[in-house]
């Protein structure tokens, strides 16, 4: 797992899509007064609408709160300032043409709440409050946005920095032989944690710079096997995942029951799923083919009584790395050729 | 076609966090009740549409880089499902149509490619 030039604009799209979730988990934790303008331009309720005109223009606002003594007593917009100037009624107060329900947001709430409030009344702005009701600030989407952006500039660079490091990882560390293992305990029946352990491996390899096509390959054999810890084992089972600069190793490991024909467990279709964990959709018969077409070499071993042990192999080199999705490779082979193919990968394994 | 346009057309219920669905274009769907066929024929940033509304369908719609899952037929996840679509950044999105309805719609909307 090498960095290279290449490399680096090939991971990519997979950031840019990681960000993407990372904007949502940001303004969950970005704070309305970390975005928010202090300086907020306040209108009088007495102030004549000639005035405000002249306040927007100064500052180049296009609406202000308006407040009485310290106390938020409603909004002045630009559509307002239209409608006064369309009656020819620039000399009428503010209290005539402001909206006095006045919606606000608290300045110690995340940004999402007023993300919220944007989206369902389509205001342009909201006065934000402290907890005693005083306004301290302005809130626009625009500060949003630009809050938003700085912040992800900076987890960006965090990341950029975790990224680099892991992905250094097997060049900086000297030995003959080095690799990396990650270990996941799955218990059996545990349908809500499913997917746990291929979730955290996709994530782990997208961080070590592998190429997420080779990500995904991985996180759907894992996930398959996972699953089928979880649906036929007794007692559940591990998962061991060994990465290398030179290929990655998956194998998962159970105590029984074993499967009685491992052939007949191998062809399409097959499950021995009972009803219950066909109805969640799964039993379709297809983890082990799904896992087949993901990895370059399989092998499965059972003794019933025993136990199963299912070795995945995925080789990485440079060429291999940049082949296009392994699903499209599939489809658009023949039924002959599948055959060969899995009789190959049938007799590959040291079982 | 976007996202936001799909929600709109057929009317489904946003389940998960409000995002600029706009900003979505779904590249294809895909239709199956079976998770494993799911993961072998859903097309990558497609349209899954499901009646299943258990826990995996998040797992396996983070694996694929799903952009929404479409559950069909009015059935609703759990509270738990959705925290956990909304942690991974998945879209659920719920129809009282059936299936046949929903993919019937996506197609005359012009969503044809199939994976």
């Amino acid at each position: 797992m090498k960095s290279g030039k290449t490399r680096r604009e090939r991971v990519i799209t997979d950031e840019v899509a990681g960000y993407i979730t990372r904007v949502e988990e940001l303004s969950y934790e970005v704070k309305v007064q970390d975005v928010m303008t202090r300086d907020v331009k306040v209108a009088t309720p007495d102030m004549r609408m000639v005035e405000v005109l002249e306040l927007f223009r100064e500052f180049r606002i296009s609406g202000a709160p308006v407040a009485s003594k310290g106390e938020l007593v409603g909004i002045i917009s630009i559509e307002d300032l239209i409608r006064a100037l369309r009656g020819g009624d620039m000399a009428a107060p503010v209290s005539e043409y402001m909206s006095s329900s006045v919606i606000t947001v608290k300045a110690f709430h995340p940004v999402v709440e007023a993300l919220k409030v944007f989206t369902q009344t389509r205001v342009g702005r909201l006065p934000v409050v402290d907890e005693f009701g005083k306004l301290v600030g302005i809130i626009t989407k625009g500060d949003i946005t630009r809050g938003l952006l700085r912040a992800l500039q900076s987890t960006y660079q965090e990341e950029e920095l975790r990224r680099y490091r892991a992905s250094h990882l097997f060049d900086d560390i000297v030995s003959d032989r080095t690799s990396l293992i990650l270990r996941y305990t799955v218990k059996a029946r545990d349908f809500v944690r499913g997917g746990r352990a291929s979730s955290s491996i996709k994530r782990a390899l997208l961080r070590l710079g592998a190429h997420p096509q080779i990500a995904r390959r991985c996180g759907i054999a894992v996930y398959e096997a996972e699953m089928n810890l979880i649906i036929h084992t007794t007692n559940g089972g591990t998962i061991r995942v060994e990465i290398e600069p030179h290929q990655i190793y998956m194998e998962a490991v159970d105590d029984g029951p074993g499967i009685e024909n491992v052939d007949l467990a191998m062809q399409p279709g097959y499950s021995t799923a009972p009803e219950e964990i066909r109805e969640l959709g799964f039993g379709a018969g297809m983890g082990l083919r799904n896992i087949q077409r993901c990895v370059d070499e399989l092998s499965l071993e059972s003794t019933p009584g025993v136990g199963t042990r299912l070795k995945m192999h995925i080789y990485l080199s440079e060429g291999r790395e940049q082949l296009r999705e392994r699903g499209d490779e599939i489809k658009s082979m023949t039924r002959q050729e599948m055959k060969q193919r899995s009789s190959r990968d049938d007799s590959s394994g040291d079982h | 076609m976007t996202l936001q346009e799909i929600i709109d057309q057929l009317g489904l219920k946003v389940l998960t966090d409000v995002k600029d669905f706009s900003q979505i274009i779904p590249t294809g769907g895909y239709a199956s009740d079976l998770l494993s066929c799911v993961i072998a024929g859903a097309p990558r940033q497609g349209v899954w549409v499901t009646l299943q509304a258990h826990m995996n369908i998040v797992a396996v719609a983070a694996l694929l880089d799903l952009s929404a899952v479409i559950i069909t037929e009015g059935a609703r996840p759990e509270p738990r499902v959705i925290s956990k679509a909304n942690e991974e950044g998945i879209t659920l999105l719920a129809s009282e149509q059936p299936t046949f309805q929903v993919v019937g719609r996506l197609w005359e909307l012009g969503l044809k490619n199939g994976g």
